[in-house]
């Protein structure tokens, strides 16, 4: 394994596309004064707005973007992913301009793991995965020993490489989130976004997979943005989140800065208490009679023990 | 991990040849006037090394006059079917699409018999009038198959039947008004017949088949990504538009070529594909030269029954694709729906 490059090995690249300026130290992901707005359909008023929005990333730095639900998060990612371009403002990894990239250039320095859109045909785990190296492929994109190595490398990585021989369609919700990761992994991306992974994971699935988020983060130097609802989870392992309301940033920084009661009772509108784990970092407890929740307080989780 | 090399097509591609093959020699024997095959193999290598003196007459006259063509005439239609039917499932994200069932088969019917009435003498005004009407189907049916900006599988689906039934009422309207031009063909041709044979060259016929069938075959790794679904494809750097328009034209021209020679042949274009993913994988590196392949050999041998099982009298193929393939559809469907 030790011999090929990982799927982390990635920046080593970042000249190859005229990206002089950026170096290794700076910020990998830039976003300055990003705004954004849906066009309206059919003479409907605007749907929704994004307003300005700035923040940066460096390598190996875990980012959470927080909100309750049509607060902008995934419209966010969307513009990170290069899928929207931005209305104002700019978003840039290493250097360059995302919404500018060539589709497969852009494919092979961004990653986005989104809930999996079910198969129309049957396809083995490692047929999945194999996928992921399309970006690099030529015309007909037969596989190279490389990509396969490549991709059984990051089944490895996640712990899915007994997988590999399985039918997408006979995995457990748990081991389907590893193989789309894995999928993405195979891209080599510098940044990997992630929409909700841990949507439809039991409490043990979703500390596991912000784990290995960490973990990659700091092995393969990946630049890592997550979308999630769990306030828990991202106070123990983002380095930043970003907490979005109604389509306005606000406020970004340490979880420790954001996590302030009076402003996540106000975005998420449930009465809360922010307290310090032993870890140092604060986490979120539903406060008052569990009778009165509401809906948006009960996204708020229980504090975890780790 | 056992990734899909050209070696390994070109050994299925081989193997489906020569299945290919030996399904022509049988067609050529076979028939109202039976000939053995070591006789058919003999005037097929003295053709091929030119002592085309030494081939008897009647020989000469059944097989490169009446039933060659026949044949040749059905490897084209069914690979032009069969491609454009993985096309459009793979496009459509929906299984159960094929030229046929999507209306668009009627639509290029309908084109042709248009011009039939225009422009009778036009060279080529047929086959571009076909490529037009399934063109234009297509295009009306994508927009019909959407609900809320998505392609809804079951809507594309009824939008299709609906476009279908709609188009048939037009031709039967016009053959009813066009009462005295031989309507007993028309309507031979409508259920699709090989019998007769087209007005212009096979082989630029030939030409536009191999063309097309290159040009949906260069998109066939961009297809796989876009069966799991078009964003994700986005994601993993395919262009969706470029590859939709190629797949969407070379279809149309495909489905057209396809009507415009033998009407419309249903169900070549939804089973064959299928049967080719079941036998050698859902990767459209694989899927599109097998389907284009097993499609002529599907043809061949629909057409080597129509012709001999009650004859002298010869049915339409597409009556005997329709015996076969209705069944197999409706397997597919309620495997689906279960």
């Amino acid at each position: 394994m030790s011999a090929a490059p990982g799927p982390g090995a990635s920046t080593a690249r970042s000249n190859e596309f005229g990206a002089a300026s950026w170096e290794p130290g700076d910020a990998r992901l830039l976003v300055e004064q990003a705004s954004y707005a849906y066009a309206a359909e059919g003479g409907e008023a605007p749907l929704f707005t994004m307003e300005a929005t700035s923040f940066q990333a460096k390598q190996r730095e875990l980012v959470a973007i927080l909100g309750p639900n049509a607060s902008g998060k995934s419209t966010l990612l969307r513009l990170l992913a290069g899928v929207l371009k931005p209305l104002s403002g700019r978003i840039e990894l290493d250097g360059l301009e995302i919404s500018q990239m060539d589709a497969r250039v852009r494919a092979q320095r961004i990653a986005l793991v989104q809930q999996e859109s079910a198969l129309l045909f049957p396809l083995r785990v490692w047929e999945y995965v194999l996928q992921g190296r399309y970006p690099y492929g030529r015309r007909l994109r037969f596989e190279t020993a490389d990509d396969c190595l490549m991709a059984t490398n990051a089944l490895a990585q996640v712990g899915a490489d007994h997988l590999a021989e399985r039918w997408m369609d006979q995995l457990s919700g748990g081991e389907k989130q590893r193989v789309i990761l894995a999928r993405a992994m195979a891209q080599q991306p510098s940044l990997l976004l992630l929409d909700e992974p841990t949507q439809h994971l039991d409490i043990g699935g979703k500390v596991e997979l912000l784990r290995r988020l960490r973990r990659l983060a700091d092995q393969n130097r990946y630049t890592v943005v997550v979308v999630t609802h769990e306030l828990n989870l991202a106070a123990q392992f983002a380095d930043q989140v970003v907490l979005l309301h109604k389509g306005k940033c606000l406020q970004v920084g340490e979880p420790a800065a954001v996590y302030r009661r009076e402003l996540l009772e106000q975005v998420f509108s449930a009465p809360l208490e922010v307290e310090t784990g032993p870890s140092g970092r604060p986490r979120v407890i539903v406060r008052g009679n569990p009778e009165m929740d509401t809906p948006e307080a009960g996204r708020a989780s229980p504090p975890q023990k780790n | 991990m056992r990734p899909l090399t050209a070696k390994k097509i070109a050994w299925i591609c081989g193997g489906l040849s020569l299945l290919l093959f030996a399904a022509v020699v049988l067609s050529l024997k076979l028939g109202a006037y039976p000939i053995a095959t070591s006789d058919v193999v003999m005037t097929l290598v003295r053709r091929a090394i030119g002592h085309t003196e030494q081939i008897p007459t009647d020989f000469r006259l059944v097989i490169f006059e009446l039933r060659l063509p026949r044949i040749a005439l059905g490897i084209l239609v069914g690979a032009a079917l069969s491609v454009s039917g993985a096309g459009f499932q793979a496009l459509l994200r929906n299984p159960l699409a094929d030229p046929y069932v999507l209306g668009v088969s009627s639509g290029a019917a309908l084109g042709a018999i248009l011009s039939l009435v225009w422009a009778p003498h036009v060279p080529l005004a047929m086959q571009g009038a076909a490529f037009a009407g399934a063109a234009l189907t297509i295009t009306a049916v994508y927009f019909l198959g959407r609900r809320g900006g998505q392609l809804d599988s079951t809507t594309l689906l009824l939008a299709g039947i609906i476009t279908a039934s709609f188009l048939s009422a037009v031709i039967v309207f016009l053959m009813t008004t066009l009462s005295g031009r031989d309507l007993r063909g028309m309507a031979f041709w409508l259920m699709g017949d090989l019998a007769s044979a087209p007005p212009i060259h096979l082989g630029f016929l030939f030409l536009v088949l191999v063309l097309a069938i290159g040009a949906i075959y260069s998109t066939a790794a961009d297809l796989n990504l876009i069966l799991t679904g078009e964003q994700e494809a986005r994601h993993l750097g395919v262009n969706v538009g470029r590859v939709k328009i190629v797949v969407y034209v070379a279809a149309s021209l495909l489905t057209g070529l396809a009507v415009s020679v033998s009407g419309a042949i249903g169900y070549v274009g939804l089973l064959v594909p299928h049967v080719m993913r079941m036998l050698f994988g859902t990767d459209h590196r694989i899927v599109i030269p097998t389907s284009a392949l097993g499609g002529a050999l599907a043809v061949v041998l629909a057409d080597m029954l129509a012709r001999t099982v009650i004859a002298p009298t010869e049915l339409p193929v597409g009556a005997m694709t329709a015996v076969a393939g209705a069944p197999v559809f409706i397997y597919l469907l309620r495997r689906r729906l279960r």
